[in-house]
């Protein structure tokens, strides 16, 4: 069994909205695979689809060589979900869900006390032990949620979303978390809206953008197709910046006139970024200043799509959010 | 986690050896869990606990006396009616709690895990039966201290309990079905005050023949008024008659349906 997960045109549809619309998605045993997508994406969706959770209108997937539709009591005793939402208990102890959870693998009393508190000390969490979940910070709970999924040894992992609404130093912590993971040979699919968190933690990235996949590789490649890096231009005036708009041309990754920026890609190295400051604006002129960042998710969405990723809740596929958006920026 | 491979082989071969008690085992997990959820929801405890006694005090001591009844003290004549009162509005909770579940993520979770939705309502039913008896009780202890007597046997008594069940089993079944249509728990929680009326419209508080006549009907017939009667015969050693089957063909039909209902809206709500 060389694929963990193995998907093939799997369709979605809520009421008149297709959420998913054939998607194929295969992730090697004991990798770690990252579904980047703005919200909306179809992520959650594409995960519960995996997760046996809900049927897919159209398509065959199989999670650990089963098939997640006819074999799917096999699939759950090999899987474990890690929700974007937290799945515990508030009003139990840390040492509680987890032995519930244990118990509920089919662990007696002893193994799943010995279970819970392995766990426990794998995830820092002996010190809260004892302690309500109520009381855990954000970063402990997610912590905890993921030690949950995990009592039962399962050999594919799906997080979805793990780090999201974290702050910095939790993130951190999460990823050294799922890398651990890693290391012990199970196959872990996250999802996430960070590019970062993708290029850090997955082998494989596929971009989910409105129920397809829209491009799949290493983070290297993915970056590659990019340029890894945005220079930010901003010109000295009118003029100069439609004079720059015209020379770029499709090379300018966005634009925007009221502030007269434009943003092209780069590898970000020093001798790249002078030799494109000195193609463009010879008669050092026209270029008021300059700035390298790293490509962000938004970077990707538009040079793969030519439209920037939707944010926020509204935008479902459908919407007419990201236009807007594109407008703003091209 | 170095050593997940060996322990995951380890948890696989216990797997099968519990399969095929896997759901029960499941059950008894999920009563566990959800009696001590309720055990420690303190507000919600409270108000299940001292309910009971704050409207056997108000009927026996604000209303008692101008209400008219066959027995000789109001107390022996209210006391069926508080009790399916308050047991009726605690099995009542199991809504909220049932909504709860289904909106936050751990459904996904139990599901996940092979956990059949069956389990995680039982669990519910069982700590709503927990805490009716927890709550009868209490109730009978207040009507004792005030003046309740009854010289009627163990196994009358045990009469008592088993009807109590029987209508708190169908109540949180029932309670399970408004629990999964419901969106928000306080949307849910609307049910328990249904329910906690429905005793008003019976023989529970005043005799029927007092009610207006249009609501006379609706007050014989409805299922609260054979369980009472029931109750009252087995407190009173008087003959139960006819209403005892009356009560368990009204209890066992509520469950039935709502066992129906809530596997059916089960499966329509995870889909
Ligand atoms: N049960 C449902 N009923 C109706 N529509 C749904 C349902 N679940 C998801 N959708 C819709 O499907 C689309 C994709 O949702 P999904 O949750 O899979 O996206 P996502 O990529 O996980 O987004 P997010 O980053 O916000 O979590 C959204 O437009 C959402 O409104
Ligand atoms: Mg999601």
């Amino acid at each position: 069994m060389d694929e963990a997960i193995e998907a093939v045109g799997v369709v979605k549809s809520y009421g008149a909205v297709q959420v998913l619309k054939g998607v194929d998605l295969s992730v090697r045993s004991g990798s770690v695979a990252a579904l980047l997508g703005p919200n909306g994406a179809g992520k959650t969706t594409m995960v519960r689809i995996l997760a046996t959770l809900t049927t897919a209108d159209a398509g065959e997937a199989a999670v650990a060589g089963c098939d997640v539709r006819r074999e799917r009591s096999e699939v759950r005793r090999r899987i474990s979900l890690t929700g974007q939402y937290a799945a515990l208990d508030e009003l139990q102890t840390g040492m509680e869900n987890l032995r519930m959870m244990a118990g509920l693998t089919g662990m007696n009393g002893r193994k799943a006390k010995a279970r819970s508190a392995e766990l426990l000390g794998q995830f820092d969490l002996e010190h809260a032990a004892d302690r309500r979940v109520k009381t855990y910070s954000g970063g402990m709970r997610r912590r905890l949620d993921i030690a949950a999924g995990l009592v039962g040894s399962p050999s594919v992992i799906f997080l979805d979303e793990p780090t999201t609404g974290l702050d910095v130093r939790s993130r951190h912590t999460m990823w050294s978390v799922v890398s651990q993971l890693a290391r012990s040979g199970v196959t872990v699919l996250l999802t996430t809206q960070y590019l970062e968190e993708a290029d850090h933690l997955a082998d494989r990235v596929a971009v989910l953008d409105q129920g397809r996949i829209v491009a799949e590789g290493t983070p290297a490649q993915l970056k590659q197709r990019v340029g890894g890096h945005r220079l930010d231009l901003t010109t000295t005036d009118h003029a100069a910046f439609s004079r720059l708009r015209a020379e770029l041309g499709a090379r300018a990754m966005a634009a925007d006139a009221r502030e007269l920026t434009l943003s092209v890609a780069t590898d970000g190295t020093a001798a790249e970024v002078r030799s494109l400051l000195d193609e463009l604006d010879p008669a050092h002129d026209a270029i008021d200043r300059f700035s390298t960042h790293g490509t962000s998710l938004d970077d990707v969405f538009i040079a793969l799509t030519g439209r920037a990723a939707v944010a926020g809740d509204g935008g479902g596929p459908a919407s007419p959010g990201g236009s807007e958006r594109e407008a703003a920026h091209v | 986690m170095s050593d997940a491979t060996s322990t995951r082989e380890a948890g696989h071969a216990v797997d099968d050896a519990v399969r095929h008690f896997a759901p029960l085992q499941q059950t008894l997990i999920m009563s566990r869990r959800s009696v001590r959820l309720t055990m420690r929801e303190v507000d919600g405890l409270l108000t299940s606990l001292f309910l009971p006694v704050m409207i056997m005090l108000l009927f026996v001591y604000l209303f008692g006396g101008a209400i008219e009844t066959p027995t000789a003290q109001y107390v022996d004549f209210v006391l069926p009616g508080v009790l399916l009162m308050c047991t009726g509005y605690v099995a009542a909770l199991t809504a909220t709690s049932v909504t709860r579940d289904m909106k936050e993520g751990i459904i996904d979770r139990f599901r996940s895990m092979g956990v059949a939705g069956g389990s995680v309502l039982t669990g519910h039913v069982a700590s709503s039966l927990v805490r009716s008896c927890f709550a009868s009780v209490l109730i009978v202890i207040t009507a004792l201290l005030i003046g309740f007597r009854s010289d009627v046997g163990a196994l009358k008594w045990l009469g008592v309990a088993g009807t109590l069940a029987m209508f708190v089993f169908g109540i949180s079944w029932l309670a399970a079905v408004f629990g999964l249509l419901a969106r928000t728990p306080e949307g849910a929680s609307g049910f328990s005050f249904a329910i906690m009326f429905l005793p008003y419209a019976s023989n529970g508080f005043v005799p029927i023949e007092s009610m207006p006549g249009w609501i006379q009907g609706f007050a014989a017939n409805q299922p609260v008024t054979p369980v009472i009667d029931t109750l009252r015969g087995l407190l009173h050693g008087t003959p139960v008659g006819s209403s005892a089957w009356t009560a368990a063909a009204w209890c066992a039909g509520i469950t039935a349906v709502s066992l129906v209902l809530t596997a059916w809206l089960f499966r329509r709500r995870t889909a």
